[in-house]
């Protein structure tokens, strides 16, 4: 959950959604998102809504949040009413969901399962850091009906994670992917961070042949986002890091984009690589394609039928709400027709199966064909009538979705 | 009794002195005549204020008077043969900058006499001499007086010696003051009453009177300022104008001293106003003569002259919707300014605005600092131009204001207007402002040396090569020793290009630029660098180059933009990034579109400006 949340009107106190958004709950699939905001420590470029036990000082505890989760699982039953299918997907993010011991996570998940249903082939996944995960925690989660796990791995190089902060030695994310994998996860995802300062193309290069190695069927690579008030943003600004330029970031992505398809993982997502269409993170795919989600936990954003809110980011506020019976919902809004059109054109166009020209409105179609012409988008989809990004046009799809839209 | 001697009208010329203070910027004009209204006693100690007879902020806060001002003084004199009597003083304050040069020479047109007013701690400067030679040739006589004696750093005797050379007195002629302290103003007074010479006019002649200024008045319209130099006017008359032939009835007349004081009438020698109730100042032009409509004079005051632009500028309103705020506002000044012209024009890059011509640079920054101080207007302007006139092979003849005017086709002649410049220096600097005139184009006319440590410069230069820059460089050069006066003499044939500057093969109207071919280069590199740091990265490569016609010059590329992505763009991000697209739409809809290159508003404003000398002109 990044930056601070946007401005809205307020979430009425029982957390209730207007005739129309119950009315379309789940025509383009429904999942939950639940966000655990523990980690054991910091990190120096994270401004998620994440706290360590020393930043939590009273009321919320590790061992209570399963309980506060499942009291916001009642909830979003009494506000959906019996309108919401099956749960497709569960994404389990943070934070650090595995600083949690692995039969809370059984619990929510079992809360889930009785609250909305999980769908046949629901797809349940978890994050999780490298140094909070042993062979016995993956096989409980295993056990409990968890199908994916992601791993942060963020680097091969020491200098690099040191300057992440991250606390893992380089070989261990790779160490810990292998025994998810030995346990019995299907699926097994690594995520990777390009552009720190300091790190060098034979670094960046190292990172992605231990990834392969590693055997995983996903790895997701991100470029480095220095966000305001983080630690790093600090060093920066005061000159003890450098940060490299866009032409480098864009060097590691066409690198990381060689590697990764030499080994069998195609793009099917701006930063986002699967084996195939099964490895393929199907809870993501739900953000991308406008689905419909409850995002449970402090700080946590859903979208039910055009409308989005946003929780209260701190646990003891969170709790607090949940405990007087009151929507734990900060502020929402309720989407437009062109609000979501301009959001399912910048999302629809991130990931492979791109978006139908003929979906698009003026000048749309005709602005499609000049990005064809400027070798942003494929020729061939765009024969079969697809706006699709190129290699290059991936690099700048924030452009390309400000040229598609109506001015 | 003083009444008698005072009230307008009936003034016997005799007891009449019109005179006026010539005096550079800074050198005490308006603390001298500060002064000169207490000790007359037409301002009372309490409604005193520093510079009294400024009326605009812009006057006050850069010490030049833009419009003149007449204030009818009475003083009885303290010394000498005429100890003793009454007299009527009227002190016509003149504009002091180059560029209101005729204003300059219809207010001495309007006097008998000049004070000659020079710091005696820094000795006459160019501006001041060129409007001396001004007086010299109206048959002024000239009262040479050194202000500021009371400060440590005068040096009265030498700078004494110096004006008796330049007009052929006696040192011992130069009267002493300080404006600050009121030291020898009586004194100045009584010598004003001395020497100059009265009015002299036919009293039963047709009327003739010279305007030689017209302000616009909010509440009463044009008030128009006229020496009277034959006959009567008198309420209630009708008047015309020589030039035109309009006739206006004349709802009030007056003096001011300084308020306005409504007359009967003004006879021959007075100076007052009218009132006419027109709107327009271009109705009642400075230099043009004021006769009665039921016994017209027949013959016009000579020396009149339809003030012509010499430097034109696109005016642009920062914020487009701002154009008819921008209209209005031009309309309101044009009241008060008869010599500012304008009509609309669209740049490809700056959209719409106005082609606007001046009398000279300080008259555009007026101009542009009024529209943005007193109308809350963000201007950009681009660099300004002079006139051109360019004989064509076919025989005919354009006139071009802008360079998008300048013609494509096969051409026999390029004139541009020159300028006769005086410059000012202490010796030492003599050698870096030859250079800086050479490589202007300028050819040396003359050198004089005014005494043992200052020179006087006279070059003749194109004033395309004065507009841009010359005045900055100049001073620091000198280190701000230098003063600068310019006149119009005529033009010449010069070897001139229009240059154009080129976004990914797009001209870009708004910095094409007519040069000399042999600065041609310099200009297209500069710009083209310039251009380069401004512009973002595109999509893709934009060549900038610059080009005569077809013949490209200079070239600079700004290289493609490569990534340009969120990397991460979960469920939480989505309401996030979907805000921050619709600001980036926002920003994109504020660039401008030079065929398919977005270029943002400030690089225009960037690029127009004159790197850090137009900040610090201002200072």
């Amino acid at each position: 959950m990044p930056g601070l949340p946007p401005d809205g009107e307020p979430v009425p106190r029982d957390g209730s959604l207007p005739a129309a958004a119950l009315a379309s709950v789940g025509e383009r699939g429904f999942g939950v998102y639940v966000h655990v905001p523990f980690c054991a420590s910091r990190c120096g470029y994270c401004d998620f809504n994440t706290y360590t036990a020393a930043e939590l000082a009273g009321g919320v505890t590790r061992e209570s949040y399963a309980d506060l989760v499942l009291d916001e699982l009642r909830l979003a039953a009494r506000v959906l009413d019996g309108t919401a299918p099956k749960a497709r997907t569960v994404f389990f993010g943070g934070g650090t969901p595995t600083l949690l011991p692995a039969d809370d996570l059984a619990r929510i998940l079992d809360g889930v399962d009785a609250t909305f249903g999980l769908a046949e082939d629901a797809e349940i996944s978890t994050e999780a850091n490298p140094e909070s995960v042993d062979p016995a925690y993956l096989a409980r989660l295993l056990d409990a009906g968890f199908t994916r796990v992601s791993l942060g791995m963020q680097s091969a190089a020491r200098h690099v994670l040191a300057v992440l902060d991250r606390k893992h030695s380089p070989g261990r994310a790779a160490q810990a992917a292998v025994e998810a994998r030995e346990t019995g996860f299907g699926h097994v995802n690594l995520d990777l961070i390009y552009g720190t300062p300091g790190e060098r193309d034979e670094d960046w290069a190292a990172s992605l042949d231990a990834a392969v190695a590693a055997g995983v069927d996903h790895v997701s690579a991100y470029s480095l986002i220095v966000e305001d008030g983080t630690r790093l943003a600090a060093r920066i600004r005061r000159g003890e890091l450098a940060m490299p330029d866009d032409d480098v970031a864009a060097d590691r992505y066409l690198a990381a984009d060689a590697t990764l398809s030499a080994a069998g993982l195609d793009w099917y997502e701006v930063s986002n690589w699967a084996r195939d269409e099964a490895a393929r993170c199907r809870h993501n795919l739900l953000y991308w394609q406008g689905g419909d989600w409850w995002g449970f936990g402090p700080g946590a954003h859903s979208h039910v039928g055009g409308v989005r809110w946003w929780n209260v980011r701190h646990p003891s506020a969170y709790a607090a709400r949940l405990a007087e019976g009151v929507s734990p919902g900060e502020g929402r809004e309720l989407l437009a027709d062109e609000d979501r059109y301009l959001e399912d054109v910048l999302l629809r166009l991130r990931i492979v199966d791109g978006i139908r020209v003929t979906s698009l409105a003026p000048p749309g179609p005709e602005k499609a064909a000049r990005a064809v012409a400027d070798g942003l988008l494929d020729e061939e989809a765009f024969a079969e009538g697809i706006a699709r990004l190129t290699l290059r046009g991936r690099l700048l799809a924030d452009a390309v979705v400000r040229d598609l839209l109506p001015d | 009794m003083m009444e008698v001697t005072y009230a307008p009208g009936g003034t016997d010329p005799q007891r009449i002195r019109n005179f006026c203070i010539i005096a550079h910027i800074d050198h005490g004009k308006s603390t001298l005549a500060d002064r000169m209204l207490q000790i007359t006693e037409v301002v009372d100690q309490r409604q005193m204020r520093a510079q009294y007879l400024d009326r605009m902020d812009i006057e006050r806060e850069r010490g030049i008077t833009i419009k003149s001002q007449a204030v009818r003084m009475p003083w009885t004199a303290r010394s000498g043969e005429r100890d003793g009597d009454e007299f009527v003083l009227n002190m016509i304050d003149t504009p002091g900058h180059v560029d209101f040069t005729y204003e300059v020479s219809r207010s001495l047109a309007a006097c008998e006499g000049a004070v000659l007013l020079v710091d005696a701690a820094q000795g006459i400067e160019a501006q001041t001499l060129a409007n001396l030679y001004l007086a010299l040739e109206n048959d002024l006589t000239i009262i040479p007086v050194l202000n500021k004696i009371d400060l440590p750093a005068a040096q009265p005797e030498k700078y004494a010696e110096e004006l008796a050379h330049l007009i052929g007195c006696e040192p011992e002629d130069c009267l002493r003051v300080s404006g600050k302290t009121g030291a020898g103003v009586a004194e100045l007074l009584d010598q004003i009453v001395h020497q100059f010479p009265p009015p002299v006019g036919e009293p039963e002649a047709p009327a003739r009177a010279m305007i030689f200024d017209s302000v616009y008045d909010t509440y009463r319209g044009v008030v128009t300022y006229v020496r009277v130099i034959d006959g009567l006017l008198e309420a209630r008359d009708r008047i015309k104008m020589m030039s035109t032939g309009a006739v206006h009835e004349l709802l009030e007349i007056g003096v001011i001293s300084p308020e306005p004081i409504k007359s009967k009438a003004l006879g021959v020698g007075e100076v007052g106003y009218l009132i006419t109730g027109v709107k327009d100042v271009r109705q009642s032009k400075v230099g043009d003569t004021v006769t009665l409509n039921n016994r017209p004079a027949r013959e016009a005051l000579g020396g009149y002259a339809d003030p012509k632009p010499m430097v034109y500028s696109g005016l642009y309103p920062i914020d487009g919707s701002d154009y008819p705020d921008l209209r209005e506002a031009l309309d309101k000044l044009k009241l008060n300014d008869a010599a500012l012209v304008y009509e609309p024009e669209t740049s490809a890059a700056l959209g719409f605005g106005f082609r606007c011509g001046f009398l000279g640079l300080l008259h555009l920054e007026i101009i542009r600092e009024r529209l943005e101080r007193e109308f809350g207007l963000d201007l950009i302007s681009t660099a300004p131009n002079v006139v051109y006139t360019v004989d064509m092979e076919d025989g005919t003849e354009v006139e071009v204001t802008n360079p998008s005017e300048f013609p494509e086709g096969k051409s026999a002649a390029v004139h541009e207007p020159v300028v006769r410049a005086t410059v000012l220096t202490p010796n030492e600097f003599v050698g870096a402002v030859m250079e800086l005139c050479q490589s202007r184009r300028g050819s040396l006319m003359g050198m004089e040396y005014l005494s043992q440590e200052r020179v006087e410069l006279r070059y003749t230069l194109p004033l395309a090569e004065i507009i841009y820059d010359f005045f900055d460089q100049l001073k620091s050069k000198t280190r701000g020793y230098a003063s600068l006066d310019y006149e119009a003499t005529g033009s010449q044939v010069a070897d001139l290009v229009k240059v154009d500057i080129l976004l990914h093969g797009e001209p870009v109207d708004a910095f094409s630029a007519i040069v000399h071919k042999d600065s041609a280069y310099a200009y297209g590199v500069r710009l083209a660098e310039k251009l380069r740091k401004l512009i973002p990265r595109q999509q893709f490569e934009v060549p900038i180059q610059a080009a005569i016609g077809s013949r490209v010059i200079a070239r600079e590329t700004i290289r493609a933009i490569r990534k340009d992505v969120l990397a991460k763009c979960y469920g939480g991000d989505i309401t996030r990034k979907r805000k921050l697209l619709e600001k980036q739409k926002e920003g994109k809809k504020r660039m401008k579109m030079v065929g398919r290159v977005e270029v943002p508003q400030e690089a225009f404003v960037a690029a127009l400006s004159t790197d850090d000398s137009a900040e610090s002109k201002k200072k």
